[in-house]
C-alpha cells in the first residue's frame, strides 16, 4: 500500500518548516521568560495592600465602632486569638463539606452532560429540568433538607451540589457540542465509531470549557456550604457566622469570610493549574 | 503499511462510478444529473467557481451524505456506510486534534480500528520519518508550521488504508511557496501509491499537476461542463511542467471553461 522504505521522492524539503517551527518556540520561551513571577504577583498584592490601607484608614480616622466595622489588625487579632479554639474546626468541616459537594456535584453534571450530549431526547427530557432546579431557592430548601437528613454533613453536601453543577453541565455540553463538524466526518472516514469520536474527539476538545464551568462553580461552592450551616448546624464556619453575628461580634464575622475567601481562592487556584497540566494546548496555535 | 480491517477486495476496473446523481439543501440546488466514472487508480481533478456544489460531491461520494437522485458506486460499495468503509476525506483546513502529537495524529485511524495505542505509534514511526517529519514526532500540532500540519493530515488520512482518497483543496490554506512544495511532493506520493485519488480545487494549475483527468463544473446547480485528459513526463519537475507548451494549453483552455462556467 505504501512505497518500499528509502523512497528518496516522498520527503519534502523541510528545512523552511524546520526554522519556522524553532523560531515560534524561541518566541514562546522568550514570552514565558516574559512575565516572570513577580510580575504576575505583584499587581494582585498591591491592590490588596490599597483596599486594606484605605479600609484602615476609614476606620481609625473615622472613629468607627469595632462591632460596625473592624479594623484589619483586629480582624487577624480575632483570627489568631480564635483559630484553635473555633475557627480551626469551624474552617476544616466547610472545607469538607465544600470538597466533597463539589465532587458530588462533577460527578453528577458529567453524567448528565453525557446523557444530554448523546440524545436529543435525553436533552429535551433532562434539559428544562436542570434549568428549574436552577430557580429553586436554596434559602427554601435548606430548612427542609435540614428536617429531613438533621445537622449532620449530608444536606450541605446536596446544597453545595446543587449549587454547583448547573455552570458545570452548561459549560460541558457546550463544550462536547462545539467540536468542529468537519472533525466529526474526518472521525468517520477515519474509522471512528460514535464512541471513539466521543473519547477521542468530543472529550478532549471539551476539556477547557469543562474547567472554565469547574472555575465557576468553585465560587459557588462555599456560598452553598454557608448557606447550608445556616439552615442547621453543630459546626463550620457558616455556623460561626450566624453565631458571631447576632452577638455583635463582627470581627470574628470578618475572620471568617476571610477563611471563605481564601479557601475559594485556593480551589480556583488548584483548578486553574489542573486546567495548565490537563490542557496544554489550550489557547494555542488558534486562528 | 500493511493493510488492517476493512480493506476491500475489489475486481481491478471497478473505480468510482456517479450516474445522474442529484443533491438538493431545501430550495438550492447543489448539484445535478452528474454522470462521472473514473477507473480504480485513476487521480481525478474537479475544477469549478465556488458554489458550484463540487464539496457536495466529494460528501456524496464519500457516503458522508447520499443523493436525493442518481445512483453512485465506489469499488462497488453503493451504501453510504459501505463507501464511506472505502473512503478516506481531508479537508482544507488540517483538523489535527491539539492534543495529540504527530505520532497520536497520524495513528488515530489505527487506534479507531481498534490497534492498541502504543502498536498504532510505533507503525506509524516509520511513515512519519519518511514524510519528512522525524525530529517531530512529538510535537503538538500548535508547535508545526501549516505546510507540516497538512502533512501530518495527509499522512493522517493515508494511514486510514483506505483505497480511495478524498481531497477537498487540500492546500487552499497555505501560501504559494508552500503550497506548490507539497503539490509536487504529492504528485510524486501518488505515482508510488497506487490510490484512487478525486481532488477538488479552484486552483487549475494544482488540478492539472494531480489529476491525470480533469473535469470542470459550471456554476449551480453544478453539472459536469467539460473532461480533459492529461499526460505529462512522470518525472518531470513542476518547473518543467509548468513550461511544456501542452500544459500551457490546457491550463488556458481549462481558465477559459472556467469563465464560461461562473
Amino acid at each position: 500500500m505504501t512505497p518500499a522504505p528509502g523512497t528518496p521522492g516522498l520527503a519534502p524539503p523541510a528545512s523552511p518548516d524546520a526554522k519556522k517551527a524553532s523560531a515560534r518556540k524561541n518566541a514562546r520561551a522568550a514570552a514565558r521568560r516574559g512575565t516572570p513571577v513577580w510580575r504576575r504577583v505583584l499587581p494582585p498584592v498591591i491592590v490588596l495592600i490599597l483596599i486594606a490601607a484605605i479600609w484602615d484608614l476609614v476606620v481609625h480616622l473615622g472613629h468607627v465602632q469595632d462591632y460596625i466595622f473592624p479594623s484589619i489588625e483586629n480582624v487577624f487579632r480575632s483570627l489568631f486569638k480564635n483559630w484553635s479554639g473555633i475557627l480551626a474546626s469551624a474552617t476544616w468541616v466547610t472545607f469538607q463539606e465544600m470538597l466533597y459537594g463539589f465532587l458530588i456535584s462533577i460527578t453528577v453534571a458529567v453524567v448528565l452532560s453525557l446523557a444530554v450530549h448523546s440524545s436529543a431526547t435525553l436533552r429535551g427530557a433532562i434539559y428544562p429540568l436542570l434549568i428549574g432546579s436552577q430557580a429553586v431557592p436554596i434559602v427554601v430548601i435548606g430548612p427542609i433538607l435540614a428536617i429531613i437528613f438533621g445537622y449532620g454533613i449530608s444536606p450541605k453536601l446536596i446544597i453545595v451540589a446543587i449549587s454547583c453543577f448547573f455552570p458545570i453541565v452548561v459549560n460541558l455540553v457546550d463544550g462536547l457540542g462545539s467540536v468542529d463538524p468537519d472533525l466529526i466526518k474526518v472521525m468517520r472516514t477515519l474509522d471512528g465509531s460514535r464512541l471513539a469520536t466521543l473519547f477521542r474527539v468530543e472529550v478532549p476538545s471539551a476539556l477547557p470549557s469543562f474547567f472554565s464551568g469547574l472555575r465557576i462553580a468553585a465560587v459557588y461552592a462555599p456560598i452553598g456550604a454557608v448557606f447550608g450551616e445556616y439552615a442547621g448546624s453543630q459546626n463550620g464556619l457558616g455556623y460561626v457566622l450566624i453565631q458571631a453575628t447576632p452577638q455583635l461580634n463582627t470581627d470574628l464575622v470578618f475572620a471568617a469570610v476571610l477563611l471563605l475567601t481564601v479557601m475559594s481562592i485556593i480551589l480556583f487556584a488548584l483548578l486553574s493549574f489542573l486546567e495548565k497540566v490537563c490542557c496544554p494546548w489550550a489557547g494555542k496555535g488558534r486562528k | 503499511m500493511t493493510s488492517t480491517a476493512g480493506s476491500p477486495a475489489q475486481e481491478p476496473e471497478a473505480g468510482i462510478r456517479l450516474e445522474e446523481v442529484g443533491r438538493a439543501f431545501g430550495p438550492t440546488v447543489a448539484v445535478s444529473g452528474v454522470s462521472l466514472t473514473m477507473p480504480l487508480h485513476g487521480h481525478l481533478s474537479i475544477i469549478g467557481p465556488s458554489g458550484c456544489g463540487k464539496s457536495t460531491l466529494l460528501n456524496i461520494i464519500s457516503g458522508l451524505d447520499d443523493p436525493d437522485e442518481g445512483t453512485v458506486e465506489v469499488l462497488g460499495a453503493t451504501t453510504p456506510d459501505d463507501r464511506l468503509r472505502r473512503c478516506a476525506w481531508m479537508p482544507q483546513r488540517d483538523l489535527l486534534l491539539p492534543w495529540r502529537d504527530v505520532l497520536g495524529n497520524a495513528a488515530l485511524a489505527l487506534e479507531n480500528q481498534g490497534m492498541h495505542r502504543k502498536a498504532a505509534r510505533s507503525q506509524v514511526t516509520g511513515l512519519v520519518k519518511r514524510f519528512g517529519l522525524s525530529s517531530f514526532e512529538r510535537k503538538l500540532p500548535h508547535q508545526l508550521s501549516g505546510g507540516m500540519r497538512q502533512r501530518v493530515s495527509f499522512l493522517r488520512t493515508l494511514v486510514a488504508g483506505k483505497e480511495v482518497l478524498l481531497l477537498d483543496e487540500p492546500f487552499g490554506a497555505l501560501d504559494s511557496i508552500t503550497r506548490a512544495d507539497l503539490q509536487f511532493w504529492l504528485r510524486s506520493a501518488l505515482l508510488e501509491e497506487p490510490r484512487t485519488t478525486v481532488l477538488v480545487t479552484h486552483d487549475v494549475e494544482e488540478a492539472l499537476l494531480l489529476g491525470d483527468e480533469v473535469v470542470v463544473m459550471s456554476a449551480r446547480p453544478g453539472r459536469v461542463a467539460a473532461r480533459y485528459a492529461t499526460s505529462f513526463p512522470a518525472g518531470a519537475s513542476r518547473r518543467e511542467l509548468l513550461r511544456l507548451a501542452e500544459f500551457t494549453e490546457l491550463r488556458d483552455e481549462l481558465l477559459a471553461r472556467l469563465e464560461e462556467a461562473s
